[in-house]
């Protein structure tokens, strides 16, 4: 039979009690977020109405809901991914399908890694100096979202990348030996096997440029404009900056206000984070190969 | 990465149609060659875009009304003083190195501790949960973040710490560990599910417990990737905007006290560059902060790729 020994007890317990510890730390990481989350919820819930979401700001932002806010984030989001998603996707598509393994690429690739941990105020900074001021668009929509596409556009590229490095090497060879170009082997091969890996990637996007607020202080997004933006050469309101403002900038803003608009944008980012955990669930189920 | 395919014509020759599709094909192909090189560069040339419009905008300040060392050491920022605007970063450079440095100190060890735990302990269902948490917390908008150290963190430290304002070094550094730790535990773990099971195994083998193979296998293993964590961990903290800015009580300090109140560089240009005329030497001297910030990153970023991928070509 076998006997364990002090050693073997004494493994065990380290063992036991080091388990234990990583757990504590883990749980010290998350929960004190999980109890703010909490906190959101049980202040902003009971005021996130369709009304609050559908009606203009007023009595200088201290009551009425949040509607010119909510548009002026979709358009700047959309006008976002128009700019970033192609770009993105060429990136990635070179990288992955035609990008030899070269100094060159390594400073591609270093590009990308910098471009993301370029501080978001210093987007703003650039996207008033190019946008705004040398290409003469002026604090607009269209400023703020060029600028707000080119501090997300690591986010498409990456996520792009790794889901075209996920489509295995054997299929690209067998249509190659069908005597493929390197572009019809992309286009009926690559592609169509991974677009819905490209989809994660956009929703992840969306959810990180939505909460965005750096990048749109100077560029296109107005601290107060009670209706709606007409062109993409317009100011809008944006939720974001709307929630620095009500909570920093405005006196007199009851309690539950800026509550209920941080829960606003933290569930449009968590859902589309969700979303985009989801689908990329359902895609791993689903996988062929 | 691939290997160069050679294009090959079609050999049976006598068919034209043929030969014309193919070489439509080839000209497509050329045609997309070209345009995915084209965005496979567009992060270099943003890179380049970046730094060149914003030393463009505030270079000037550098050449014509400041010298780079007096700008850099001399504590006074005053740029809105009628008679005397004086600027001096070191004050927002302390400033925004404290509150960085009290977050990565507060957010190291639990973001490594739990890493250990989702990548080395945790199994199934546990570890999927955790992986998710992780990847929402760390999409939580910092301008939420900065709301909740304002109207959460603040009455709390009041209370806690018997102090007036709560709206200081130890509220920002806070919310920042905050912040920074999803982020860094989740690169932290990629980093240690990069180290080879077979390392694992042959360590199981010899009779090892689970911690004996993740102190003594997996963490040297993996500690160029750790400290690539770290590093990105302290890079995000530093260009952190707008929870540093509603955080940390925007007066200009150099605090002797986690009580004190700080200004950090990212939110003097977030709080100030609205109010400045273009091309005034206040707007100048923004914008020679942004130069700073911009450089101090991609060191840290190029830091961090060094030290995983080594100077040699990969």
């Amino acid at each position: 039979m076998f006997e364990s020994t002090e050693l073997n007890r004494r493994n065990a317990r380290v063992e036991k009690s080091m388990g234990f510890l990583y757990l504590v730390m883990t749980l010290i990481l998350i929960t004190p977020v999980l109890l703010i989350l909490g906190l959101l919820i049980y202040k902003g819930a009971p005021h996130l109405t369709w009304e609050f979401l559908s009606t203009d700001p007023k009595s200088g932002m201290t009551a009425g809901g949040i509607f010119p806010a909510l548009v002026g984030t979709i358009a700047l989001v959309l006008g976002a991914l128009i700019a970033s998603v192609p770009i993105g996707v060429a990136a990635a598509i070179y990288l992955s399908e035609y990008a030899p393994d070269n100094w060159f690429t390594r400073i591609i690739n270093l590009a990308i890694i910098n471009l993301a941990g370029v501080p978001s105020i210093v987007h703003a900074l650039h996207g008033l100096g190019a946008f705004v001021l040398f290409f003469k668009m002026g604090t607009s929509i269209l400023a703020a979202s060029l600028t707000l596409a080119i501090a997300t556009l690591p986010v498409v590229i990456v996520s792009t990348r790794e889901s075209l490095a996920a489509v295995p090497m054997a299929f690209r060879e067998a249509c190659w030996n069908m005597g493929a170009t390197r572009w019809q082997t992309i286009r009926k091969v690559v592609l169509p096997n991974s677009v819905s890996g490209i989809l994660t990637g956009v929703i992840l996007e969306v959810s990180r440029t939505a909460g965005e607020t750096a990048p749109i202080m100077f560029t296109g997004a107005a601290f107060f404009l009670p209706f709606l933006p007409e062109s993409i050469f317009d100011q809008t309101m944006a939720l974001s900056l709307h929630l620095f403002v009500i909570s920093t900038q405005v006196p007199g803003v009851p309690e539950h206000v800026p509550y209920t608009v941080a829960l606003t944008l933290i569930g449009i980012v968590l859902i589309m984070n969700a979303l985009s955990i989801g689908f990329r669930m359902y895609l791993r189920g689903k996988k062929k190969w | 990465m691939l290997t160069k395919l050679p294009f090959r014509r079609s050999t049976t020759g006598d068919q034209h149609r043929a030969h014309d599709a193919l070489d439509w094909a080839w000209l497509t192909d050329k045609a997309v060659g070209v345009l995915v090189f084209v965005g496979g560069i567009s992060a270099i040339i943003f890179i380049l875009s970046v730094f060149t419009f914003i030393t463009r905008q505030g270079i000037g300040f550098i050449t014509d009304t400041m010298e780079v060392g007096e700008f850099l050491t001399s504590p006074a920022w005053r740029p809105t003083s009628d008679e005397n605007p004086t600027y001096g970063a070191f004050a927002l450079i302390v400033g925004t190195a404290s509150v960085t440095g009290l977050a990565v100190l507060l957010a190291v060890p639990f973001s490594l501790g739990a890493a250990i735990f989702i990548a080395e302990f945790a199994k199934g269902r546990v570890r999927e949960t955790l992986k998710i948490l992780i990847e929402f917390l760390a999409a939580i908008p910092s301008v939420v973040w900065g709301f909740i150290g304002l109207s959460i963190m603040n009455p709390l430290i009041i209370e806690l710490f018997d102090v007036p304002v709560g709206l200081n070094l130890l509220n920002a550094g806070i919310i920042l560990g905050l912040m920074s730790a999803p982020i860094m535990t989740s690169i932290a773990e990629d980093a240690l599910k990069a180290v080879p099971d077979s390392y694992r195994e042959a360590a199981e083998a010899m009779g090892a417990t689970r911690w004996q193979i993740t102190w003594k296998v997996v963490l040297p293993a993996g500690r160029k990737g750790l400290l690539a964590a770290i590093l990105l961990g302290v890079g995000r903290g530093f260009g952190e905007t707008m929870a540093v800015l509603m955080a940390s009580g925007h007066s200009i300090n150099i605090p002797d006290s986690p009580f004190d109140s700080v200004r950090a560089l990212t939110a003097s240009i977030a709080a100030e560059l609205g109010e400045t005329a273009v091309g005034s030497d206040h707007y100048q001297a923004l914008f020679t902060l942004g130069i700073l910030l911009f450089i101090v990153t991609f060191v840290i970023n190029l830091t961090a790729d060094l030290v995983v991928n080594g100077i040699k070509k990969r």
